[in-house]
C-alpha cells in the first residue's frame, strides 16, 4: 500500500528538481550584494525549511500514534524524522560552504540561527540511540513518540530565533514588507521549495515502502517457521 | 550587442567552486541514500527468495531443493501477503 503512486511521484520530483535547477542557473538574476555565491541560497534554505517542517510533521505523527496506539503512525513518525535528519546533514554542509564563501569562516558560533539549527539537529541525532536502546517494541514506540513530540515542539524555537536574533550576520531575506526578494528570485525560490518538499515526500514514501516490504517478509518467514497447521495467512505490514 | 553571447553562462571563478561544492554535496547525499536503499531492497529480495523456497519445499516435499527459489511469492497465491511494491 505504501508503494502506490511512488512512480509518478518520483517522476514529478525529478522533473521539479530539474526545472528548479534550470531556474536557479538560467533564470534567477545574480544577487547585487553576494553575486554568484547567493545561488547556494536556493538549495540551502529550502532544505532547511523542509527539514524543520519534517521534524514537526514527525511530531504530529507521534501524537497520532499516542492517541490511536496504531503502530503505523510510529513508523510514519520515525521515517519523517529519519529523512529530515538526512536533510539536516545537507543543510549543515551547504550552510558551512555558504558561510565560508560569504563570511570567510566555515562556522560562526555567535550566530543564533546556525547554533539553534545545530542544537535541533543534534537533538534529533540522539533519537536513534534513544529509540534503539529500548528493547521492548511497544515501549520503544511509545517513548520515541514522546521524544518526537517534545523535540517537535522545540523546533519552532528555531524559526523564532531567526526572527528575534539581534545579530545581522545571517541574511534575513523575508524580513521586509515585499518579502525582500525580486519576483524572479522569489519564483525560483518557491520552485526550489516545492521541489525539496516533493523530494522529502518521495523519500518518506520510498522508505515506508521498503520498511513495509521488509516487515512483511519477516512475518512471512515467522508464519512459515510456525508449526501451527491451518494458521492464518493474513500478513499485516510490520513497522519498526 | 554580442557581449551576452561572449559571457560565460556559469561564472566558475572562486564563487563558482563553492556553489558547485554545495550542489555536489546535495547530489552526493542523494546518491548515497539511493545506494543504501538499493542495498536494502536487494536484501529484501534475497530474503523473499529464501522464504519462497521454504514455502515451496513445504507445499511439495518431493521437489528438489531450490527448485522454486526464483518463483515470486505472489504467484503462489499466499493470501495477498506479498510486497506492496
Amino acid at each position: 500500500m505504501y508503494g502506490k503512486g511512488l512512480k509518478p511521484l518520483s517522476i514529478a520530483t525529478v522533473a521539479m528538481l530539474a526545472a528548479s535547477l534550470s531556474l536557479v542557473f538560467f533564470y534567477a538574476p545574480l544577487d547585487g550584494d553576494q553575486g554568484f555565491i547567493q545561488k547556494i541560497f536556493y538549495i540551502h534554505v529550502p532544505l532547511a525549511m523542509t527539514a524543520l517542517v519534517g521534524f514537526i510533521i514527525g511530531g504530529i505523527f507521534a501524537i497520532a500514534h499516542l492517541r490511536t496506539d496504531n503502530r503505523k503512525w510510529d513508523a510514519y513518525s520515525y521515517v519523517a524524522i529519519h529523512i529530515s535528519v538526512i536533510f539536516g546533514v545537507a543543510v549543515l554542509i551547504t550552510g558551512a560552504i555558504w558561510a565560508k564563501a560569504s563570511w570567510g569562516h566555515w562556522w560562526v558560533w555567535d550566530e543564533p540561527t546556525l547554533v539553534s539549527f545545530l542544537i535541533v539537529f543534534l537533538m534529533y541525532a540522539t533519537y536513534y540511540p534513544f529509540r534503539y536502546a529500548i528493547e521492548d517494541r511497544d515501549r520503544q514506540a511509545r517513548y520515541a513518540s514522546v521524544f518526537a513530540i517534545t523535540a517537535g515542539a522545540f523546533v519552532p524555537l528555531n524559526f523564532m530565533a531567526v526572527r528575534m536574533a539581534q545579530s545581522l550576520v545571517h541574511p534575513r531575506v523575508f524580513a521586509t514588507s515585499n518579502g525582500g526578494l525580486p519576483s524572479e528570485m522569489l519564483l525560483t525560490f518557491l520552485c526550489c521549495l516545492a521541489a525539496m518538499a516533493l523530494l522529502w515526500v518521495t523519500l518518506v514514501k520510498f522508505e515506508l515502502t521498503a520498511k513495509s516490504a521488509s516487515g512483511q517478509v519477516k512475518r512471512l518467514r515467522r508464519a512459515l517457521d510456525a508449526p501451527a497447521p491451518g494458521g492464518s495467512s493474513r500478513i499485516a505490514p510490520e513497522v519498526s | 550587442m554580442l557581449l551576452p553571447l561572449g559571457a560565460p553562462a556559469l561564472p566558475l571563478d572562486e564563487a563558482g567552486k563553492y556553489v558547485a561544492g554545495a550542489y555536489v554535496v546535495f547530489v552526493v547525499l542523494l546518491v548515497v541514500y539511493v545506494a543504501i536503499m538499493a542495498a536494502k531492497l536487494q536484501r529484501i529480495e534475497r530474503e523473499l527468495r529464501e522464504v519462497a523456497a521454504i514455502a515451496e519445499e513445504r507445499s511439495d516435499p518431493q521437489a528438489a531443493p531450490g527448485r522454486g527459489s526464483e518463483a515470486p511469492l505472489a504467484s503462489r497465491g499466499s493470501g495477498g501477503g506479498g510486497t506492496d511494491v
